[in-house]
This record gives structure tokens, C-alpha cells and sequence, in this order.
């Protein structure tokens, strides 16, 4: 009854003021709506970036790098133990690039919960044969189908068929701006020399591109069999292994267990491209400010409304009060008002961002950098939907509580005797 | 002798502006259930100060003041907002109807309040009072709609609807020309005579204050006269 009461007036209030109530909840509707249209956007864009790199890159790789012995025969000297040693003398010797034991390694990767998957992946110089000049480059020999199920192998093959590479012997899918240097169309066959000198002849079958013009003009694939034929080395002749994890928050620390459980060298995803977390993290911040000084915005504009509404009802807040209602009463009337200013608002917000949304996403966004893309992406997360709602509602509580706690100080004697 | 409904008791009230002034002296007097009552003075003498108080709405002020053998003094601002929804009735100069409601509704508003009587059945007792004062046929009027006399008989009934103790009134008649204030005295009497309402009204009109049943004379924020 009482609340119905309270109602009854916040509602009568509001509709004596129309246009600025919707003016106030257009405001937020405004806001809602950008802000949910930046997050979805910018975090569309974020994905598509990120993705870009990290989704290509492994969340732990597992190789041998080669590198200088780290006990130099003095430091074997007892007598020069404790000293500081800067006599170095011994070279990285001709080590084995490949990962020793890489089939039980790879058994008790696979048996670890924590792992989606792995691909094994062979890394090495080329040169590729034009004419008369050799071109500088590397080919990657993988296993395509765990490539293309880890790493979106198939996203980035342009033209072509990418399965093609497993079952076609001796075949490559070149990198676009390798094969427009080389003129090579698909189905031509190409040479290839490696770096012991071996010489190759592949058929290209497709081209990829990854979007990043440096890595196309140097990249190829080939299967793992082609890669180990190439350098004459046998089957398990494995020089990376590309593990992705369930949780790539989990990498640096699994990454120093393996490297320690399997004496190789481990890299985790955080520290190859710890500049492209910090990048996500600063447009989403961005994009997180953005819209919430919209939301603030809006804010003032109801706050505003609001203060006008109590000058001009002075005189009606008086005699509520005269007549009975206690300055909470009063507080709970314009709370009420900007409350449901609020929520008109946020749900219409949420509506026309949705709108909004999907309306960037049928933009045509086509780049020679992004093949895989056609429209702008929009990142339709739930989250945003949540922060924008719960944010607004906030706000416009806010907005309402400063007015209406004046409204509930208001004096009736000092109204009623001034006039 | 019939129960005190309004009592104070060394009632002393100041204003702090540039100088402290001493607005209300020592004011300690009763209404009784059922009196029409005046309180009369020149303009500044602290009339309408003191119904303030007793209104409850001013609290800042020294001494005790009872309303239906109930202490005010120490009782919170939404106790003092509930005391003034059941036990007492407010007619000003002005009439302070809410635009945005109709006759009616401005009428059961603070029975809408108290929560004591359903939606229907506090429509139909706002129709009673309406129908004491003539205007029934405004009910479903805006207050914007009504002439100035009209509207004041409105506050009145709207003063009525909870069935207060006591009606205060400040300067009721004020605004108005001189046929109506003497409809709304007549309807003041009325409820005196028939209704047995007890009535507090501050006014400097003395031909006003003389029809009623005691006169309260202030001068300098004292009492001066109490006459039964």
C-alpha cells in the first residue's frame, strides 16, 4: 500500500514532466547503447587481434636451442671455485636441433589433463631456387591435421586445399608474397635447397597468409614427412613441440615443469608476447572508460533533471510532509523517479546496443592482412550486457540519491512561511 | 473536564540569525478535545512560530509539548511525520494541492498514507467531506480547475480525511476575498458546532477570532490573554 502510494506520485511527477524524463532516460538509453556497441567492437577487434598472434602461437613451445655450455672447464677447477670466472673458451658445439625421445615426451604430454593438444612441428632454413638467385626462407613442416585443429591451420590457407599437403607427397603451400616473388602459381613445381645442401623438388598446392607481410614473404609449410625427407633425417626427427593448454594462464609455470621433466628448453606464451596482453589490456581499458564517462555523463543529466523537478515541487514536498510523509518517503519518491528513468533507459540501451552490434558486424571489412575476415568483428559477450546494466542502474541510483536526499531535508516550515 | 488534546508547557523558542532573538517566552498553555480555538497578535508577535511547534514540524525548540498526552520532545523525524499524518490536520494560506492529482485524490492522499482504510473505502469517506463543504461535484477535477475559494475548502477536506485530533489552521482565510473567507469560517463553525472538531487557527483578522470560542492573545512572544 504504501509503496503503491509512493508509486503512485513518482509516476504522477515523472508525467507531469514528460519530455525531460525521456529526455533523462534517452540519455541513457544513449549511453547504454555506446557502450555497449564500444565494448562489443572493441573487443571483437581485440579477439580478432589477439588472434592473430596468440592463436597461432603456441601456449608452450618445447625446443632445443643451441647455446654456449654453461660449465666452462674453469669453473670445473676446484681450485678456482669460488672466483669470478670470465675465462669462456668453449663454442656451442654442433648440437642436434631436435628434441631427443620426442615420442614418449609426446605420450606424457598428451596424457596430461591440463592439455588440449600438441603438434610437432619441424623448423628449418631454405633457400628457395629462382632462376638463377636463392631466396632466403623457412619451411615449416607440421602435422596438418593437429596443425589445423590447434592452430586454425586452414584459416590462413588462402587458396588451396591445406589438407592437400598431407595427402599430396612432396608438396608446399607457400606463403602469398613468396609465391608472387616467385611466380609460382598452384600446381607448379618449385626447388628448394636446404641447408646441408640437399636439393627438392615440391609442388605448390595452395597459398597462405598469415596478415603479417614479413612472416608471407619468408613462410612455407610442408608435412612433417616432406620437412624430414628434405634434411634426410628419419621420422622422429622433431624440432618444436607446440603444446596448447585448457588454460593459458597455467603456461608459465607448466612451461618450467616440462622444461625441467624433459630437460628441453620452454617457452611460454606470455613471454614470447607479453606485448600483445598488454595491448588487449590497454584498449580495453580504453574502451571501459569510454564508455563509462558516457555513463557518468548521462548521470548528470538525470541528476540535473532531478534537482529541477525538487525546486520546482517544493511546495508539493512540503505539504507531503505537513500532511504525514517522513523525509525518507520523500527520499524514496525521487529515488523511485530516477530509478525507473534508469531502468526505461538501460533496457532500451541494451536493446539498441544489441542493435547497434549487430549492424558493425555486417559492415564489409575486407584486408589484404586479414584474409579470414569479411565484416567488422563484434564480440557479442554477455559480460558487456551485465557491466552495462548493473553500471547504468548505478549510476542513475546515484544520479538520484544526491536530489532526493535533499528533497528529504526539506524543511516544510521554511517553504510554507516564505510564501 | 474533558481531555487535553494539545498541551505545552514553557515552551521558549529563538532565532539565531545576526543576533539571537527570543522569539516565544515561556508559552505554556492547552486546547482541549472540542474548542475552537484562536490565537491572535500582531504581525511578528510569534503566533505563527508557535503553531509551528506545535504542528511538530519546527523541532528545534525548548520546553515540552504533549499531543494527545503523548511527549513530542524526543521522538524521531519519521515518529513526528506519522503523529502529523494521524493526529492533525493542516490548513495553510495557501492551499498546497498536488497539480498532478485530481480533487479527489488530493483528498485521499494522506488517508492513502496512514493505511488504515482501503483505496475504495477512503474514496468513498474523501466523497463524505467533500460532500460536508459542497463540492462533490469537483471531485474528479484538477485543483487548476477550481476557483480560489474552492480550492481552499479542498485543503480542508483534505486536513479532515484522516480524522485528526485537531485542525490547525495559519491565516486560512488569507488568501481570500471576503465571501469566501466567510464560507470557509462558516465551515470552520460548522465543523465545530456538528463535528466536534477541535480547532486551532492563527489569524489576525479579530472579527474572525472574536466569533470563535476562546481567543488566544500573543503580544512580544508571550501570552497575554487566554480567555475561556
Amino acid at each position: 500500500m504504501k509503496y503503491k502510494l509512493i508509486a503512485d506520485i513518482a509516476i504522477a511527477l515523472s508525467i507531469a514532466r514528460w519530455r525531460q524524463t525521456l529526455i533523462a532516460a534517452i540519455g541513457v538509453t544513449f549511453s547504454i547503447t555506446m557502450f555497449i556497441a564500444l565494448l562489443s567492437f572493441m573487443n571483437g577487434l581485440n579477439d580478432m587481434l589477439d588472434g592473430l598472434i596468440l592463436n597461432r602461437t603456441p601456449h608452450i613451445k618445447l625446443y632445443n636451442e643451441l647455446k654456449a655450455s654453461p660449465e666452462q672447464p674453469i669453473q670445473l677447477t676446484s681450485g678456482y671455485k669460488d672466483h669470478y670466472h670470465f675465462i669462456r673458451s668453449v663454442k656451442p658445439n654442433a648440437g642436434r636441433p631436435e628434441i631427443y625421445n620426442v615420442d614418449p615426451i609426446m605420450n606424457t604430454i598428451l596424457k596430461d589433463d591440463r592439455v588440449i593438444g600438441i603438434a610437432p612441428k619441424i623448423s628449418t632454413q631454405v633457400f628457395y631456387t629462382i632462376g638463377a638467385i636463392d631466396l632466403a626462407g623457412v619451411i615449416n613442416g607440421v602435422d596438418v591435421e593437429a596443425e589445423n585443429k590447434l592452430y586454425y591451420f586452414s584459416t590462413y590457407v588462402t587458396a588451396g586445399n591445406y589438407i592437400d599437403l598431407k595427402n599430396i607427397p612432396n608438396s608446399i603451400i607457400l606463403g602469398k608474397a613468396a609465391a608472387d616473388k616467385m611466380l609460382a602459381k598452384i600446381g607448379d613445381v618449385i626447388q628448394v635447397t636446404s641447408v646441408t645442401g640437399e636439393k627438392q623438388q615440391l609442388k605448390v598446392v595452395g597459398y597462405f597468409q598469415s596478415g603479417i607481410n614479413d612472416i608471407d614473404k619468408v613462410q612455407s609449410y610442408t608435412s612433417l614427412n616432406t620437412a624430414q625427407k628434405l634434411l634426410g633425417e628419419s621420422r622422429n626427427y622433431i624440432t618444436d613441440l607446440q603444446v596448447k593448454l585448457k588454460d593459458i594462464n597455467l603456461a608459465p609455470a607448466m612451461a618450467k615443469e616440462y622444461s625441467a621433466l624433459f630437460s628441453v628448453d620452454a617457452e611460454d606464451i606470455q613471454t614470447a608476447n607479453a606485448q600483445f596482453e598488454t595491448g588487449s589490456n590497454v584498449r580495453s581499458m580504453i574502451s571501459y572508460s569510454v564508455g563509462i564517462t558516457l555513463l557518468i555523463v548521462a548521470g548528470f543529466g538525470i541528476y540535473n533533471i532531478l534537482n529541477m523537478m525538487i525546486y520546482e515541487k517544493m511546495d508539493s514536498i512540503a505539504i507531503m510532509k505537513a500532511t504525514g510523509f517522513s523525509g525518507r518517503d520523500v527520499k524514496y519518491i525521487f529515488i523511485m523517479i530516477s530509478l525507473s528513468i534508469g531502468v526505461f533507459g538501460v533496457v532500451f540501451g541494451l536493446i539498441f546496443g544489441f542493435g547497434i552490434s549487430s549492424i558493425i558486424d555486417q559492415i564489409p571489412f575486407n584486408t589484404a592482412a586479414l584474409p579470414s575476415i569479411k565484416t567488422f568483428p563484434v564480440n557479442y559477450s554477455p559480460k558487456f550486457y551485465i557491466i552495462g546494466a548493473t553500471f547504468g542502474i548505478f549510476i542513475t541510483y546515484l544520479a538520484g540519491y544526491l536530489p532526493s536526499r535533499k528533497a528529504s531535508k526539506v524543511d516544510p516550515v521554511v517553504i510554507i512561511r516564505g510564501k | 473536564m474533558s481531555k487535553k488534546v494539545l498541551e505545552s508547557i514553557n515552551i521558549n523558542k529563538y532565532f539565531h540569525t545576526a543576533q539571537t532573538q527570543h522569539v516565544l517566552k515561556d508559552v505554556t498553555f492547552s486546547v482541549n478535545a472540542g474548542e475552537f480555538a484562536s490565537i491572535v497578535g500582531k504581525s511578528g508577535c510569534g503566533k505563527s512560530t508557535l503553531l509551528y511547534i506545535l504542528s511538530t514540524m519546527d523541532t528545534d525548540y525548548e520546553g515540552e509539548l504533549f499531543i494527545d498526552e503523548q511527549a513530542m520532545r524526543l521522538k524521531t523525524e519519521s515518529e513526528l511525520a506519522r503523529v502529523r499524518n494521524e493526529k492533525i490536520g493542516f490548513v495553510f494560506q495557501f492551499h498546497y494541492l498536488l497539480n498532478e492529482f485530481s480533487v479527489l485524490r488530493n483528498v485521499m492522499i494522506p488517508g492513502l498514507k496512514l493505511g488504515k482504510y482501503t483505496e475504495k473505502e477512503l474514496e468513498h469517506r474523501a466523497m463524505e467531506k467533500l460532500k460536508i463543504f459542497g463540492i462533490d461535484d469537483q471531485a474528479r477535477k484538477m485543483p487548476n480547475q477550481l476557483s480560489g475559494g474552492q480550492k481552499q475548502r479542498v485543503a480542508i477536506a483534505r486536513a479532515l480525511i484522516n480524522d485528526p485530533l485537531i485542525i490547525m489552521g495559519d491565516e486560512p482565510t488569507g488568501n481570500l476575498d471576503k465571501k469566501n473567507s466567510e464560507i470557509v469560517f462558516e465551515l470552520f463553525q460548522k465543523l465545530a458546532r456538528e463535528f466536534h472538531q477541535t480547532l486551532l487557527i492563527v489569524t489576525h483578522d479579530m472579527e474572525f477570532a472574536q466569533a470563535t470560542d476562546r481567543v488566544i492573545e500573543m503580544d512580544d512572544g508571550k501570552i497575554v490573554k487566554s480567555e475561556k
